[in-house]
């Protein structure tokens, strides 16, 4: 848990997995982990803007969520990202919709 | 490194022999180091009393169905072990197998071993083992779901049921590729059952597969090229979240961009394993290949937004109607 503002971390999600033998990861070392940080926001930020929604990364240790008026919630990571999206917005966000996916085809992935 | 203490689950329909498999794989040496933790369902708790071996590591959960009222209770009875472990007063097992109620959804018990923030630090999911009756097969949803989670799958009284073929190409459908055990003829030893090859890939792929098994299906997505790693971790995690009570199952190996070897995937519903970074590629096929169980949700759909999100077209080539056992 974060001293400074309590936000839970460390949730075992699969997507930080803590390097252990055997398992698949980016959370190996401070470089690494940042690379992967920087990356993921931009990657997630394609999905996001279709629901007016701006992700960025706080303290290497969360992320803010935010909508175009402000409204935000902080993150642990990618698993919880999307609950907190379709709650900020009041929607499903579903990677199955055909208007996302027609927007990303457009977008060339 | 300490490893993890394996879970490992048996499940299966009420009747299916779960207990009867339990029985014949605590004869084994090889599991004399293993707790056992069985759900006594209803108030008679047959189970119990069918089980000869009974030490003192065996804990009996009370409360009836192990999936919708003793999540919690699994959680302190695991964490109970533990701690008596640690004190020396039972002895110090090295694999914990929990035998669910017959009418027991896997996912809870699953997910409360892997998202409880005790016991993931102290234990890791094993092999799921699915019983099943060839002679009253399948049926009820719940045998359907314990099937298409299983990491192996034990055939019971196929000595009754003489034609289990039909059987086995609908177990098939369901799960393509979890090791088929048949009891009746096969010895069965621990390590058949219990091996930690758990979590690796498919070995023998199908090339496609679609076999419906009333809105459940299984179905394998290959595409071609290196994979970008975060941009599928937002794709899964975003399935997931809005689908994943019907993506019963989804398992495969991944070519990722910046590694030389595949990384293996496996998640069962909500739930999805660390991702297994393999030391070599089964065979000399490069795609990255994902076997995935539905219910009610189109093939298409999946392979249609997975394509997007990654940019990869996916190959459709060689689909079958129905798939080999």
């Amino acid at each position: 848990m974060c001293g400074l503002c309590g936000v839970l971390g460390g949730g075992g999600d699969w997507t930080d997995a803590a390097a252990r033998p055997g398992v698949f990861t980016r959370n190996i070392d401070p470089l690494q982990r940042r690379r992967e940080r920087v990356n993921r926001v931009v990657c997630a930020q394609k999905v996001l803007s279709f629901y007016g929604l701006t992700l960025s990364d706080w303290q290497s240790s969360s992320f803010i969520l935010s909508t175009l008026t402000g409204k935000s919630e902080i993150v642990d990571n990618l698993t919880h990202l999307w609950a907190a999206a379709e709650k900020l917005i009041g929607r499903p966000c579903d990677p199955l919709d055909p208007r996302l996916i027609d927007r990303l085809e457009a977008a060339g992935g | 490194m300490v490893d993890f203490t394996p879970v490992n689950l048996i499940t299966g329909f009420l009747g299916s022999g779960k207990t009867t498999l339990l029985q014949r794989l605590l004869a084994d040496p090889a599991l004399s180091d293993t707790a056992v933790l069985i759900n006594e369902f209803g108030e008679v708790g047959l189970d119990h009393h069918l089980l000869e071996r009974i030490d003192e590591t065996m804990v009996v959960l009370q409360s009836g169905c192990l999936c919708c009222t003793i999540r919690g209770e699994l959680s302190a009875a695991i964490k109970d072990l533990h701690s008596r472990r640690e004190r020396g007063v039972v002895p110090a097992f090295r694999r914990l197998v929990v035998e669910s109620s017959g009418l027991a959804d896997p996912f809870p018990i699953l997910s409360t071993v892997q998202a409880d923030p005790v016991l993931r630090h102290h234990f890791r999911l094993g092999n799921v083992i699915t019983t099943v009756d060839a002679v009253n097969r399948l049926g009820r949803p719940e045998s359907i779901k314990q099937v298409a989670v299983a990491d192996r799958i034990v055939l019971t009284k196929t000595d009754l049921a003489p034609d289990c073929e039909a059987l086995v190409a609908e177990l098939r459908g369901l799960n393509p590729d979890a090791p088929l055990l048949c009891a009746a003829e096969h010895p069965i030893d621990a390590s058949m059952l219990f091996d930690d090859a758990a979590h690796s890939p498919l070995r023998a792929f199908p090339a496609a597969l679609e076999a419906p098994h009333g809105a459940v299906q299984s179905f394998v997505l290959t595409f071609d090229g290196a994979l970008d790693w975060t941009m599928f971790g937002v794709w899964l995690t975003m399935l997931l979240n809005r689908h994943g009570e019907k993506v019963l199952r989804v398992k495969g190996i991944l070519n990722v961009e910046g590694s030389d070897t595949p990384v293996a995937v496996h998640g069962v519903q909500h739930l999805v394993h660390p991702p297994k970074h393999m030391s070599e590629w089964p065979d000399a096929d490069r795609r990255s290949r994902l076997v995935f169980i539905v219910e009610g949700l189109e093939r298409s759909w999946i392979e249609r937004s997975l394509a997007a999100f990654s940019g990869r077209p996916i190959a459709r080539s060689g689909r079958a109607a129905t798939a080999a056992g």
